[in-house]
Parts: C-alpha cells; structure tokens; sequence
C-alpha cells in the first residue's frame, strides 16, 4: 500500500530490509527539506518569526510522540539520536546508581547488540549480573520461563518488544503485570516494533523505553527515551552544557532545567525531529493496526511461497511479523545475499547485530527479508523466483 | 584472465579449498581474523620455519569469496618467505584497490580478484586472509 509515496520505490529495487531501515514518504522528506529551505533557525530561542515556528514545530512533535506511545506526561518524552543512545542513557544515567552489586537484569540471548552490551559493561563496572530468560522452543519469551529465573535480587528485565532476527513479539503487557508484581523495572527496546505495532507504555507498565526513527518512515540520528516521570527524573543527564541549564555561576552556583531539556543539551537534531513528527502523522493515518494485520499476511505468504524453493531452510516461520530469515544449504548468507542483489532485491545477511541468538537458531549466519506495508506479494515472488535459480549462483557473483 | 576460467578457479578453491581444517600440532602461530561486516570469521595458523611458510591452515565460516582466497593464498604462500610474502601482499593490495601497476606474475593465481573491487562490500572478504597473515607475520617477528 502506499507505494506512490515512497520514491525510494521508482528505483526498481525490491526492498526488503525494513529491519535496518525504512525508506521515507515524500510528507517525511519534505518536512526535511522545508526546515532548511522555509524556517531554518533553533529551537528554544524564539526571538523572530521563523525560530517561533521551529520552536512550536519541534514541541508539537513531543506531543504527537506522547499521543503515539500513549505516554501520560509530555515531559516524559526526551528526543536521542536513537534506541541505542536511549538505552545507554538509562544504563549510564540511571540504573548506574540505582543497581548495586550482585542485583539481577534479565535478558535474552536473541536481543541486540545495544540492548545486550550496555548491561554487559555495566556489569563489568558495578558487578551487576546479568542472566538470559531461556526462550522456549521457537525461541520466545514466556512468562513461565521468566518466573523460573526472578530471584530476590532481579532489579529489572530489559527486552526487544519485537526481535530483530527471530522476528517474535513478547507479550509486554503480561510482562510488564509481572514487573509491577514484583517490583522490577522494564525497560523495552521498542527499535523493530515502534513502526509496526501499537504500544501503549502506560498500560504496560513500561520503565523506561526507547526506539529510533528511521526504522518507522522517519530520518535516521533521531530517536525517543521515554521514561516514566518519577524514573526519568531521577536519571543523571549523559551531557551538560546549552539548553539544559537554567543558569550557571563562576562560583559553580548552577542549577539544571526540569525534564525533559536537562536531558537534551546541546542543539538537537530539529530536521530529525520535524520529520519523525511527519512519520507518526502518516503512520497514523494508515494506522498500525493494519500495517500489523498486512505484515503478518505477507508473512504468511512468504513462508507458504518459500517452501517451494529447494533446499531452504526458514528459521523463524511461526513468529508473528514481518521477519524471515533464511538460508539456503550450503550457500553462505552473504553470498545468498550478493546474488539476490542482482535480481535488485536487498536483503541483509549476517547475525544482524544479534550476535549471540546463533546460541538459540544453532546458525550464526542467516539471510533475513523483513517487510514493510509498502512491500507486496509480487515482489515476494520475485524473490522465490530468483531463489530457485540457486544453481547459477556462481556464475552471478562470480 | 578470461572470466570464466576465473570463475572456474575460483569456485574449485570454494568448493575444495586447500589446508581446510586446523592442527593441534606445535609449532604453529594462530590467528582469527572477522569481516568488519560481522559476516566472515576465519581461524589462520601458520608454520614457520627459518623464515619460511612451511604450512598454513584455516578453518572458519567464510563467503565464497573469502574461503577461495584464503585457499589460493595458502598455495602461494608456502614455501615463501615472510619477506617474499610481504611484496605479495603489497602487490595484492595494490591489486586490490586498483591504486597503481603491481606485479601480475607475483601473484599468480590470485589474480582471479583483479576485478573484485567492482563490488566494494567484497574487496574485504578478499583480502581478510591477508590481515590474518599480516598478524601472523607481525607476531613472528614478535617472538624473534
């Protein structure tokens, strides 16, 4: 649906790497392009006309991403560059102080790297431990499996909503009950499920939760941190210096802004902003829900299409999105990959900086094809096609 | 060359590469070595003896690119010494960035990558078994 908007699409390119990135709507590109063509000018400063639009622009953006997260406060939405700054923004700013040593952070062997790498060197500084919830057999997070392993000491537990190989959802809001229950923090790494399915923070008891722009139509070094109030003031600014200070003495007599600009100093990315503001405008007129409903249904006909190609293998054929990942016997993915691409088709191959999920899939290299509203059935036939000519492989990319 | 002798070379470097497996016996200088791209990862090990290649093996998970040369390297290599093998890899590399005349009958059969740098993403996987053979020399010459 929607391919008239995407330009991106008149290059004849069949592209299937939604997971990395999205491609942009015109409305997105545009609202880029008017800020430094119509009102280029800062935020926050508001001494003429075109710094006023800037200024409201940028603050109607907060409300549209409070709207579109269901978030209660709009002081509770900071702006980052993306999901990875967002959560080491809470690893460094906050749960640095609020863990102690031997406290527990549950997570899984299939998140990402950023999801997996702050609490890894957290722990190396502060002698926090960090365990995996076993996955069950199709590699899932279930709340059984999450209650074997909450010990008096489980703090938190940190998950991708939705994974960025295996492609499965997890049940948020179950889990976020269980958090509540227990007194644990959540915090949710929302990067592959923000454009694709609705999420409503307040109703799952999220702590903390962050996501990027350019994997849901918006440009890419912008992305959200939501915190819940009462955390997310508590959390100690990475950065200090402009916007975030409401004024500093020689003395050292200083006092910081309240949240959210004591957490965004410096001058933001206001491009960035405006056009992930134009990105949850036109997600919402599509509405998640059937973008959800369309992936799944392209899903399913892809894996239903796959299994007629010969000696394929699909990882991942029951997780509910649009996430498949694949390899063909004794074809290595990044080979795979390279013969696809010439056919125009652009898949990613690889651990897909899930480096450790290899210990769940027992494969450390897969090719993945990951949909988009904008994707059809056509183009997943052009892929089948261009799979069942496996045998010239080599004489492509040769 | 003609492409598809290439090809030919290449694909039976792929498919039947030398010295595939590794060794427990000593002696031998170890290395790994992975595509910056997170795809490619490859276990080097190198025997020296005098300050010649007396073997080299490898084992790892590799594209058809890399696998092929990391075999045809080890065929050029042993029996060279580590000085010899040095203007190997410069000419390689020279070969490899299109930067500037290198020498066609040093390298021999790896010239079958001579066109490899029209797909950049693949220049790396062409010259990952030289950084291994980089670290190799660059500990040998450690341990001297």
């Amino acid at each position: 649906m929607n391919r008239e908007d995407f330009s991106m699409l008149e290059n004849n390119i069949i592209y299937f790497d939604n997971g990395a990135t999205t491609l942009k709507p015109k409305p997105v590109v545009n609202a880029v392009i008017d800020y430094y063509t119509k009102y280029t000018a800062n935020a926050h400063r508001g001494d003429y006309n075109i710094s006023q639009i800037v200024d409201s622009k940028y603050e109607e953006v907060r409300d549209e991403v409070k709207d579109f997260i269901k978030a209660s406060r709009r002081d509770e939405i900071v702006f980052t560059k993306g999901t990875t700054e967002s959560i080491n923004t809470v690893v460094f700013g906050f749960m640095n102080t609020y863990l102690q040593e031997k406290d527990e952070v549950l997570i899984t062997k299939s998140e990402h790297a950023s999801n997996i790498l702050p609490w890894l060197e957290l722990a190396k500084r502060k002698g926090i431990v960090v365990k995996f919830i076993p996955l069950n057999e199709n590699h899932e997070v279930t709340i059984d499996n999450i209650e074997k392993v909450i010990t008096s000491k489980t703090k938190v537990i940190s998950l991708a909503h939705v994974t960025n190989v295996v492609g499965d959802i997890r049940p948020i809001e179950e889990i976020g009950k269980l958090c509540k229950d227990k007194n644990i923090l959540f915090v949710v790494d929302a990067a592959q499920s923000i454009g694709h399915l609705p999420i409503d923070v307040v109703k799952c008891n999220i702590s903390f939760l962050g996501f990027s722009a350019h994997k849901m139509l918006g440009p890419t070094g912008i992305g959200v941190l939501y915190g819940k109030y009462e955390l997310l003031n508590k959390l100690s600014p990475i950065e200090y210096g402009g916007g975030m200070n409401s004024y500093f003495e020689s003395s050292g007599e200083l006092e910081y802004k309240d949240l959210p600009e004591r957490l965004e100093a410096g001058t933001q990315n206001i491009a960035g902003v405006l056009g992930m503001g134009e990105a949850i405008k036109y997600l919402k007129k599509i509405g998640l829900d059937n973008i959800h409903k369309y992936e799944v249904e392209l899903k399913k006909y892809a894996v239903t299409r796959l299994k007629e190609v010969p000696n394929i293998k699909i990882y991942n054929a029951n997780s509910n999105s649009g996430i498949i990942v694949f390899n063909i016997n004794k074809i290595f993915s990044q080979d795979l990959a390279a013969f696809l691409n010439h056919f125009n088709i652009c898949v990613r191959a690889g651990n897909h900086c899930a480096k450790i999920v290899k210990e769940e899939i027992n494969v450390s290299n897969t090719c993945r094809a990951s949909f988009y509203f904008y994707n059809t059935k056509e183009e997943i036939d052009a892929l089948v096609d261009a799979l069942k000519k496996q045998d010239k492989i080599f004489d492509i990319i040769l | 060359m003609d492409e598809k002798l290439k090809r030919d070379i290449i694909l039976d470097n792929y498919q039947n590469p030398m010295n595939r497996g590794l060794t427990d016996s000593n002696g031998y200088i170890k290395v790994n070595t992975r595509n910056s791209s997170c795809v490619d990862n490859v276990d080097v090990m190198a025997k020296l003896k005098d300050g010649v290649f007396i073997d080299i093996r490898f084992d790892g998970e590799a594209c058809a690119i890399s696998t092929s040369a990391t075999s045809i390297m080890i065929k050029t290599l042993i029996g060279k010494t580590i000085a010899e093998t040095e203007k190997i890899i410069d000419n390689y590399e020279k070969m490899i960035n299109e930067e500037e005349e290198y020498d066609k009958d040093l390298l021999g059969e790896l010239c079958v990558y001579d066109t490899v740098s029209k797909q950049p993403s693949r220049k790396k996987c062409a010259t990952l078994p030289f950084e291994s053979i980089k670290k190799i020399i660059a500990l040998a010459k450690d341990t001297k």
